[in-house]
């Protein structure tokens, strides 16, 4: 028989290493599945439940490839791939109905938990998606949601100080299996790396549990599998899935026990002390014994800073203007709208005692300096015409008459300059 | 406050000065600590929303934002003596990093400080797109990612802060026509993080072995109710500060890269808090040096 020996030295059905390492918050872990690395969050929200469903919480899944992972993912594009592992991921976890959504429920039809997990790509180097539902499962098992009672109408929300908060409860962990197949299915390998990936022919994803139960199924890529094949894949699964899940319990239980004891947990503990490439140092005390007559001797040397001489105009109760305002030489940009408030006439300012007589002209000013209309037959074209007119209000009333006359299509389009007199 | 005049004094676009009297009087009532938080957290956003504004009214460059950023924080101009008693002893977390880590970017790190941890990837020089190509340098660019849900607003100001900083030291006119991508992405925020964001992206570029003309590093002070200071500070006495001053400084010459606060401080205050990130980032440069020593020393 042929013997395979892949590109990274595994036999045909082998998995690459696992390593699952957990932060410091509940539902936060990183599952490295070789060179590929997912983080995964799980964080929990009161919200009111769906219509159809009022006694259930609602569980939401979201991947993001990051463009981290590689530069071909772009940020913000939903691209096919993360459409197609979105929704895998729904399949595997939310529909094999692996978390008991009743139990999220806290008041019926008012509210429910809803439990989000967010999973980020890190490091993309192949099968994507066991990597991502390992992270999602793990998170969900490690996660903690704050304890809350119901006494008649009044829910109580305890934080973690005043009552422990509690774990999901979880029916079973559907863990995704990955087959790559070649040749039109004559050459089968377990866990593609990227490389492997690129050329591959189709992917057959089984969910399952450890109890053997299939979760979901998934074949993509378009080959044409036998029976035999499926069933042989299944049974592969089977074994990888009881591995993977006897890994994921130790894992729990280690992080468990360090935590019980007190000991120190966190991504600061995963890091590999041995390599070359890490390095850590103690908490460092810093001398700030210095830093008053350093500060004392910068602001000595420097220059004094210039007395400011500001007198705010309150125009209304919180709002104000500092200084008077030069002339705006950039047009009106937004001139319709403010044609309306000058014309109301409902300028209520509140002005400082100190300055009354500076702004009261100003406000004077704005409504005779409008400057000139101009009316335009089409959209398109826009004629401004800057010579200040001798007498503006009497024309606007006139030409918003003929426009008004001329029909709904025709807009007519304003465009003045302001000029304020210098007080 | 020079842009105010620019827009013309149209009634909408003006600012709050109110703000000026309330902090004046705030500080020498010395009303509830808290009210006086909120009301700095205002002047913060309503500073970056009027120069947002201006911004899209003007196009200006994001140099202008910053002043206006500065310009708005630099509120109670009296001098510093309710500086009170400082806790003796200012301490940084414990800090770990690892290099290259990922190996699809070119460059990567994983910062972490205390139990905030963020990890960075680096790509470049790499080949950039023509609608950004600069024809004399290399387009930076930061992306930062939350840990859950979407990126919104506050990553994207970080984003910023992050890039002009990045920018100040990168050599990018080494590399004209090409993109240098910076990816952040958070593990866990427990205060701090815009610093750390600064230490992961500096040591994933040194990992990619992009040329720069220093190092930089970030170091976050929070300043007290009572004018204690702290360096480094957790998410809770973040929480609880007055003020919260982030710094980047260079290696060389330890000048500021990039500052941004958020909260109510003194001249001296800010004066204290820079001498002291300054202090601290020699620890920060040593513990980068000590990390890449050793990795590159043969024995």
């Amino acid at each position: 028989t042929l013997c395979l020996q892949r590109l990274d030295g595994r036999q045909t059905y082998d998995y690459r290493n696992i390593k699952i390492s957990f932060g410091t918050d509940y539902g936060c872990c990183i599952v490295e599945l070789g060179k590929t690395r997912v983080l995964g969050q799980v964080s929990c929200e009161l919200v009111s439940p769906k219509l159809n469903r009022a006694t259930e919480g609602i569980l939401f899944f979201n991947l993001e490839l990051s463009q981290m992972a590689a530069p071909a993912f772009e940020p913000g594009r939903q691209s096919d791939l993360l459409v197609k592992l979105n929704r895998l991921l729904e399949r595997c976890l939310r529909n094999s109905k692996c978390i008991d959504t009743e139990s999220l429920c806290v008041v019926a039809g008012e509210k429910v938990w809803q439990i989000r997990v967010d999973l980020h790509l890190l490091n993309h180097d192949g099968n994507i998606i066991d990597a991502a539902s390992i992270a999602a499962i793990v998170a969900l098992c490690h996660f903690r949601r704050p304890d809350v009672s119901v006494q008649g109408d009044e829910v109580t929300l305890y934080t973690p100080e005043e009552r422990d908060p509690v774990p999901l409860s979880i029916h079973h962990m559907p863990i995704c299996v990955s087959f790559a197949f070649f040749q039109q299915g004559t050459y089968l390998l377990v866990d593609p790396n990227e490389r492997e990936e690129r050329v591959m022919d189709g992917l057959l994803v089984i969910a399952m549990n450890k109890h053997r139960e299939i979760c979901t199924i998934q074949s993509s890529g378009g080959i044409m599998l036998l029976k035999d094949q499926v069933l042989r894949c299944s049974k592969i699964a089977g074994v990888k899935v009881l591995e993977i899940t006897e890994l994921i319990q130790k894992a729990l239980e280690n992080d468990q026990k360090v935590r019980k004891e007190g000991g120190k947990f966190g991504f600061a503990e995963s890091i590999a002390n041995q390599r070359i490439t890490a390095f850590k140092m103690e908490k460092a005390p810093i001398d700030t014994s210095d830093v008053e007559e350093k500060a004392e001797e910068i602001i000595s040397e420097a220059e004094p800073p210039l007395e400011v001489v500001s007198k705010p105009v309150l125009w209304t109760p919180g709002t104000a203007q500092i200084g008077e305002g030069i002339e705006n030489s950039w047009g009106d940009l937004e001139d319709s709208e403010k044609e309306d408030e000058d014309e109301g006439g409902s300028d209520e300012a509140i002005i400082l005692d100190s300055i009354k007589t500076d702004t009261g002209v100003e406000i004077s000013n704005i409504g005779s300096q409008d400057a000139p209309i101009v009316l335009s037959d089409s959209e398109e074209e826009e004629m401004i015409i800057l010579e200040p007119d001798k007498n503006p209000k009497k024309i606007r009333t006139q030409t918003i008459h003929a426009t008004q006359e001329k029909g709904p299509s025709k807009k007519p389009v304003k465009k003045r300059k302001k000029k304020r007199t210098a007080n | 406050m020079a842009f105010l005049d620019s827009l013309g004094g149209s009634r909408r676009d003006q600012i709050v000065s109110k703000r000026r009297d309330t902090c004046g009087r705030g500080s020498r009532r010395a009303p509830h600590p808290s009210w006086r938080l909120l009301i700095g957290y205002a002047v913060c956003t309503q500073a970056r929303a009027s120069g947002r504004k201006r911004q899209s009214l003007l196009h200006v460059g994001s140099p202008a934002m910053e002043e206006s950023m500065q310009t708005e924080t630099k509120v109670r101009p009296e001098s510093g003596a309710e500086s009170g008693p400082r806790s003796p002893s200012c301490t940084l977390r414990h800090f770990a990093c690892e290099q290259n880590l990922l190996s699809r970017p070119d460059g990567s790190a994983s910062f972490l400080q205390g139990d905030t941890s963020v990890l960075a990837g680096v790509y470049g020089p790499a080949e950039v797109k023509v609608r950004k190509e600069i024809f004399n340098k290399a387009t930076l660019e930061v992306i930062l990612r939350p840990k859950i849900g979407l990126p919104g607003v506050a990553e994207k100001s970080r984003e910023r802060l992050i890039r002009n900083t990045c920018e100040a030291v990168v050599l990018g006119a080494l590399h004209p026509r090409t993109s240098i991508t910076v990816v952040l992405q958070v593990i866990s925020d427990a205060g701090s993080l815009l610093a750390c964001c600064l230490n992961a992206a500096c040591m994933a570029l040194v990992d990619a072995g992009v040329p720069m003309r220093a190092l930089f590093c970030g170091v976050t002070c929070a300043l007290d109710s009572d004018g204690t200071f702290m360096l480094d500070p957790t998410a809770k006495q973040e929480k609880e500060a007055r003020a919260v001053l982030t710094f980047a400084l260079d290696s060389v010459e330890r000048k500021l890269l990039m500052s941004t606060t958020k909260g109510l401080y003194s001249d001296a205050e800010l004066q204290q808090c820079l001498a002291a990130a300054q202090t601290a980032s020699q620890h920060v440069f040593r513990f980068y040096r000590e990390s890449l020593q050793r990795r590159y020393s043969k024995s």
